[in-house]
């Protein structure tokens, strides 16, 4: 805030005066700052959607092999019920050249219930590889036809351009065959 | 192309391709020459467009989350006062807001009345002023019904009907403006097509009005011409810091309204779902349409009622031609100074007459002060401009300002 | 008459009429006076008082639950009055939520979870007016701001039961209550004294029981006042503080303006 009309003479007046400008000047800037806070903070999840809704899931139904998609934060969930042959593929790979280290011990809490988030990490897209006629990519487990990244039997990302394992998303074991997501 | 407030050479490299910093300079800055004596009311219309931004940033956001569709749009309401992040600050400024937007308009007005505003040659100045006050009107109108409570179902339900007055097709147009038989879900979808739209219309009027402003220039208390350099001052800084005196008065009486009082201005009714089948036993519309609300009741004929109620505003757009007097401001007019009070109080009359239902003697005083309002400015204005005589005017405002020490700066 | 008497009777009668203008509307249905209380919440500072609204959900969902639904309350909103969230979750689970369809396509019942509403207790406003002899028990989420008065009007109905005064004809199946629009209510007197037993001890009277669910419905029907009344403080500070100063600046930007 300046003024063009230079006030006369005075040392002390001018400094009181810049002083005001100052301060009057900073406190309309952090009051901007604090009304656009609302309207910016307006956008991120509200209440009800930061109350999420867990997913609860029978695992009965799944055969061996086969696999089933969920919604959970409006995203896929992958749940496979791998064959004792993928499992054992996933455990071998532990100690292949992975580009996102990760045993598959660690992403399961139970052998044979593979569940992950079924957005690829490359740029969210959702892998192939669900139904038993979908391509499963080179190493068995699913295959990004966005930009062609291949995943395997644990999920773990093996070729193609994204960084990233897909993610394990929070899930317990309510009794043998129920799970509940979120 | 020099210019004082273009320091830096980024700023002469855009100025150079986009004068737009001498253009801000010659609208608000150094360069606008404002008469020295302009006291705070001139501060409302700056204030109005104060208003107007806030209703549009917060009415944008709100916009992300109300969902205009009959069987949700209570239910994205209350969503918005329950579970967004600072939804119920939003909405509760956002109508609040709309309410101190009427509040700095009509004191606008009222001011524009007294100190003579609309007269040579300022006539087409307030002719946009006019139509962003009926621009105004109808965004609030629709924006009352998005809530859709049983208030907004049955305001818009009444203020629509009003077009079955107009003869022959009346039917067929309020039909068309419905988009079905009643008030209904149609209704509700273009309200908020077209009360997203107006705002933005709102602001291209504004700025028509800032262009008739900035070539007729301020009025000024005195009503009498700038003559030299001497009767004004730049814009900057002078009126820049005095208009964020009024800004900051306007958010402190926001503030109070949104964060203490905000339901008083609304109305209970609205917080129960629109009911197509059950008539709250008073509507009342907004404060802010009472004075019109009670001049349409004041006539028991329907098309009358409407006439009149459009007339009681159309007749603002003649009024440089109805008052006679060659002097602009009531301040140097002894007669109609008193009946411009009269007319104030003559219009909060209409106010309480339209907050009350229209039975026993607030028919008879709505008549009358209906009555009264036309005649103040059809009778009034004429009359009293033709036989009044005048006080003298000052030769200039820099002698009545700095000449003399009782009338230096009445603030 | 001079023009200073002129100004000042203009502004005496328009704070009149603003005044009565506001009375007339806040009169409403015409009712007697309400029985005005002195609400925790009242006030720029007010605030809801924890076990009060706690009580008074309590009488909500033992007394009032039956007919009338809270739709626009989630169980995971009871934090908010002083329940943990175990205590939330405990009492969400003792209601069932509908949820499905599931994989053969039927809906089915499961406990409550916290982001679930509290339960309608009839399936559509048909199902509720044939249960209560043609009325409609309302939804009560935003009773305390959808009635003149708020929770004073809330509190003056419950309260406000008695028998109808002479030769006034109640309807089969009504109630007189002189608070409510036309003075018959099918809702017969909802609270009585020790119609539920407070777990904090409170002597659980008629009135104690209004009150306390009087509070709860405002609760329920304006959940962030405290946030507003909190925010409302601090930004009113600040602004009339940067008003002063705005003020204090255009003083002396003016000073040499003569």
């Amino acid at each position: 805030m300046t003024t063009t009309t230079p006030e006369g003479g005075h040392e002390d007046g001018a400094t009181r005066r810049d002083f005001l400008y100052i301060a009057t000047g900073a406190m309309s800037v952090v009051g901007a700052g604090l009304f656009v806070w609302p309207l910016v903070d307006q956008m991120n999840p509200s209440a009800d959607v930061l109350a999420l809704a867990s997913t609860e899931l029978d695992l009965s139904a799944i055969e061996e092999g086969q696999a089933v998609t969920v919604m959970w934060r409006g995203k896929p969930v992958f749940v496979r019920h791998r064959t004792a042959e993928e499992i054992a593929t996933a455990k071998t790979d532990d100690s292949a050249a992975l580009p996102d280290i990760a045993l598959d011990s660690d992403r399961v809490q139970k052998a044979e219930w593979l569940i992950l988030i079924g957005v690829c990490t490359h740029l969210g897209c959702v892998p192939l590889g669900q139904k038993s006629t979908e391509v499963k990519g080179e190493y068995g487990g699913w295959f990004c036809p966005c930009h062609g990244s291949h995943y395997d039997t644990s999920g773990r990302i093996r070729k193609g351009p994204a960084p990233k394992n897909l993610g394990v998303p929070p899930y317990v074991f309510l009794d043998d065959s129920h799970i509940r997501i979120g | 192309m020099s210019n004082p407030g273009v320091t830096t050479q980024v700023m002469q490299w855009v100025e150079t391709r986009l004068p737009i910093f001498s253009f801000i300079n010659h609208s608000v800055g150094t360069e606008y020459p404002t008469p020295r004596n302009l006291n705070y009311w001139w501060s409302l219309g700056s204030i109005a467009g104060v208003a107007l931004v806030l209703q549009i940033v917060t009415g944008i956001v709100l916009a992300m989350h109300y969902v205009p569709h009959a069987d949700m749009a209570f239910d994205s309401v209350e969503h918005i006062m329950r579970d967004v992040n600072y939804g119920w600050m939003l909405r509760y400024m956002h109508a609040n807001g709309a309410s101190l937007f009427f509040v700095a308009v009509y004191i606008h007005m009222f001011r524009g009345l007294y100190f003579g505003s609309y007269k040579a040659p300022r006539e087409l100045l307030w002719w946009f002023g006019i139509l962003i006050f009926l621009a105004m009107m109808a965004t609030a109108f629709m924006g009352y019904v998005l809530p859709w409570g049983q208030m907004s179902f049955w305001g818009a339900t009444v203020i629509t009907n009003m077009f079955t007055a107009i003869p022959v097709v009346g039917e067929a147009v309020t039909t068309w403006l419905w988009g079905g038989y009643s008030v209904a879900g149609p209704t509700l979808q273009r309200f908020f097509s077209l009360h997203y739209l107006l705002p933005f219309v709102i602001f291209a009027l504004m700025f028509l009005h800032l262009w008739a402003l900035h070539t007729s220039k301020s009025n000024n208390p005195l009503g009498i011409d700038v003559k030299s350099e001497k009767d004004t001052l730049p814009f900057h800084p002078y009126f820049t810091t005095k208009d964020l005196v009024g800004f900051g008065v306007f958010f402190v009486i926001l503030a109070y309204w949104v964060f203490f009082n905000p339901n008083y201005m609304g109305h209970p009714d609205n917080y129960i779902p629109a009911n197509p089948l059950v008539t709250p036993p008073h509507i009342v519309p907004e404060w802010y349409f009472l004075p019109f609300y009670a001049i349409l009741r004041a006539v028991p004929d329907k098309l009358g009622g409407v006439v009149l109620m459009l007339g009681a505003i159309l007749i603002l757009f003649v009024i440089p031609w109805l008052d006679t007097s060659r002097v602009r401001s009531a301040t140097f007019r002894p007669v109609y100074k008193g009946f411009f009070w009269i007319f104030v109080v003559n219009g909060l009359v209409l106010g309480w007459i339209g907050a009350n239902p229209p039975e026993g003697a607030y028919i008879i005083i709505g008549r009358i002060a209906t009555a009264y309002y036309f005649a103040h400015f059809i009778l009034v204005m004429p009359i009293v401009g033709w036989f009044e005589k005048p006080k003298p005017l000052p030769d200039s405002i820099a002698a009545a300002v700095l000449g003399d020490d009782s009338a230096k700066e009445a603030n | 008459m001079s023009l200073n008497m002129i100004k000042k009777a203009s502004v005496t009668l328009a704070a009149t009429l603003v005044l009565s203008a506001s009375a007339a509307l806040a009169a409403g249905g015409g009712g007697p006076a309400l029985k005005t209380q002195n609400w925790s919440f009242n006030g720029p500072t007010g605030t809801f008082d924890r076990a009060q609204v706690q009580r008074g959900y309590q009488v909500y969902s033992e007394v009032c639950a039956g007919c009338h639904s809270l739709k626009y309350v989630r169980f995971g909103n009871l934090p908010a009055i002083g329940f943990s969230e175990a205590e939330a979750k405990a009492i969400a689970a003792e209601f069932e939520a509908e949820d499905g369809p599931d994989d053969d396509g039927e809906m089915f019942m499961r406990p409550a979870r916290l982001s679930d509403a509290m339960p309608s207790p009839f399936a559509n406003d048909k199902a509720a007016r044939a249960s209560n002899n043609g009325a409609l028990p309302p939804d009560l989420s935003l009773i305390a701001k959808a009635r003149v008065g708020g929770a004073d009007y809330v509190y003056s109905l419950l309260m406000g039961y008695s028998d109808a005064p002479e030769g006034h004809e109640v309807a089969e199946g009504m109630n007189y209550n002189a608070w409510f629009p036309g003075t018959q209510i099918a809702m017969a007197p909802p609270v009585s004294d020790d119609g539920v037993e407070y777990a904090d001890g409170t002597a659980a009277t008629a009135d104690q029981q209004a009150k306390d669910v009087s509070a709860f419905l405002m609760w329920a029907a304006e959940p962030k006042l405290e946030d507003r009344h909190r925010t409302g403080l601090k930004t009113m500070i600040f602004l009339i503080i940067l008003t002063i100063l705005f003020w204090l600046v255009k003083r002396r930007v003016w000073k040499d303006a003569h």
